[in-house]
């Protein structure tokens, strides 16, 4: 067959018949973006668990992220701005991780059949990882949207009153389940992936690293329960006065009022 | 042995074995047991031909070297891919259930061609040695190749194409063009080999896609199955590591 090298299918081939550098690109921009979640979502399970210091310590760390100590007055802006670039990430890096997932029941029936009987450690992991994925594709996209718009209501108070009165505990339970999960398989398979931390007898490491993996998940599953329960207890405490704003004793003026 | 020796206590193993034959137009896949006395030191090559000898002549299986070398016997054994010839009956409770290896064309029963789907990779990824010069000059010597890097060259040429890290593979299970950690580690075989003059940018004509090497999603299944021990994790890892560096310079 003779066709014109130039155009095949309005496609410009001037680099034909070399192969797509995209797979490559995409590749990695699977892993980095995995990596930054799974590491933001640790430095994040840090700062809410404040609250189980004090009240205070929480209220001082969502100042903090609203730039109150460097500017003096609180912008729940600058929330809004991680919260968004979080959420590009999110965006980016659920769409370069489906293109795993089995695509049709023929895939689907496959890999489950091949896991049932393998009985595969890293195997049934991977499937572990796509189920709490889809999950996350719903449960982070609502907590994401919603810190998005309501960046100010963060706080010892505005977030227990969203947990109890705001009836988001549930999806809080679920999601931080499937975030565990999921952020420390990722991190272990980032590893044997790549090769990080191999050392000298990968075996040995490979061990070592799926041990550090479960003791993490089992921390950090256990730090979020009890900040949960934390804010499960302030807000069914305080649900006759949902939506009132804790300010620390020793802050005067109020940073959320306006000055007069 | 002396005559009064007291008899040893043999258990009775029942081999459940998947049978299908699809030459046959009105065959059916279906299990039949089959039931044996276990022998000290009994491998499923030991216990298939006693099988084949004494109870059922029409059971198809693959076997030619018995020492794990060919890589005929490689099928699911108690749902792992593994060789047959190099088994022992006693690691396995008394029950062991018996299939062929998935994704490759199926003979019949346990018998499957693994040699077309590897002439198939094989071809795909060109794997054999890409020689500089045009023409080859027989009465030249050939260029000494440093002890250690025949070494390494050797450690990845050790693969048999038995099939098991595919048969293992969740990718390949899914995706049927998938090369496989048998392409790969090939790939990686001969990015070593000094004799050949293949570049990474040449490499990731070969295997810088989905079908290739970021296919891979590091199940690792085809390293924990491999019956040569291969070093599929890190190679792949290494592979990746190059391929990326490849595909992102532009």
């Amino acid at each position: 067959m003779s066709s014109n090298q130039e155009t095949i299918a309005g496609v410009g081939l001037a680099d034909r018949p070399r192969k797509s550098r995209w797979p490559a690109r995409m590749d990695l921009a699977q892993s980095t973006t995995g990596l930054v979640l799974a590491l933001f979502m640790w430095g994040h399970m840090f700062f809410v668990s404040t609250i189980l210091i004090s009240k205070d310590a929480m209220w001082a760390v969502t100042k903090m992220f609203e730039g109150y100590f460097f500017f003096g007055k609180a912008y729940p802006g600058i929330v809004s701005l991680v919260v968004a670039t979080i959420l590009a990430i999110l965006v980016l890096h659920a769409f370069l991780a489906m293109r795993k997932f089995p695509a049709n029941y023929r895939q689907y029936r496959e890999f489950v059949a091949h896991k049932n009987l393998m009985h595969h450690g890293d195997t049934t992991l991977w499937w572990w990882q796509v189920l709490t994925g889809f999950a996350l594709f719903f449960l982070a996209a609502a907590h994401l949207y919603q810190m998005l718009m309501h960046p100010g209501d963060i706080g010892p108070y505005p977030s227990a009153d969203r947990v109890w009165t705001g009836s988001w505990w549930p999806l809080y339970l679920v999601m931080l389940f499937a975030v565990e999960l999921h952020g420390g398989i990722g991190l272990y398979r980032l590893c044997v992936k790549w090769g990080w931390l191999e050392g000298k007898d990968p075996a040995a490491s490979r061990a070592k690293l799926k041990t550090a993996k479960w003791v993490l998940t089992a921390f950090f599953l256990a730090l979020g329960l009890l900040t949960l329960g934390a804010y499960m207890k302030i807000g069914y405490e305080h649900r006759d006065r949902a939506g009132e704003v804790y300010t620390p004793a020793w802050v005067q003026p109020n940073p959320m009022e306006k000055a007069p | 042995m002396t005559m009064n020796a007291t008899p040893r206590n043999h258990r009775k193993l029942r081999f459940h074995i998947l049978r299908y034959n699809p030459a046959k137009a009105d065959d059916t896949p279906r299990v039949q047991v089959y039931e044996l006395e276990e022998a000290p030191g009994m491998t499923l090559f030991i216990a298939l031909t006693e099988i084949r000898e004494k109870l059922d002549p029409s059971l198809q299986f693959d076997f030619v070297c018995r020492a794990g070398i060919c890589g005929s016997c490689g099928m699911m054994i108690n749902g792992r891919p593994s060789l047959a010839c190099r088994s022992v009956t006693q690691s396995f409770p008394e029950d062991i259930w018996l299939a062929p290896l998935p994704v490759f064309e199926l003979i019949g029963d346990l018998s499957v061609n693994t040699g077309k789907w590897m002439r198939g990779m094989s071809e795909k990824l060109e794997t054999w040695v890409h020689l500089q010069q045009e023409k080859l000059d027989f009465t030249r010597i050939e260029k000494p190749m440093d002890p250690a890097l025949a070494e390494e060259v050797y450690e990845l040429d050790r693969c048999i194409e038995c099939g098991c890290c595919v048969a293992g593979c969740g990718t390949a299970r899914m995706r049927e063009d998938f090369v496989g950690a048998v392409g790969l580690n090939k790939i990686a075989r001969f990015r070593l080999d000094p004799r050949d003059a293949r570049t990474d940018e040449d490499f990731y004509e070969l295997v810088g896609d989905d079908n290739g090497v970021f296919g891979c999603m590091s199940l690792l299944g085809c390293h924990d199955v491999c019956p040569k021990q291969l070093p599929l994790q890190t190679q792949i890892a290494f592979l990746r590591r190059k391929m990326v560096a490849q595909g992102t310079k532009g």
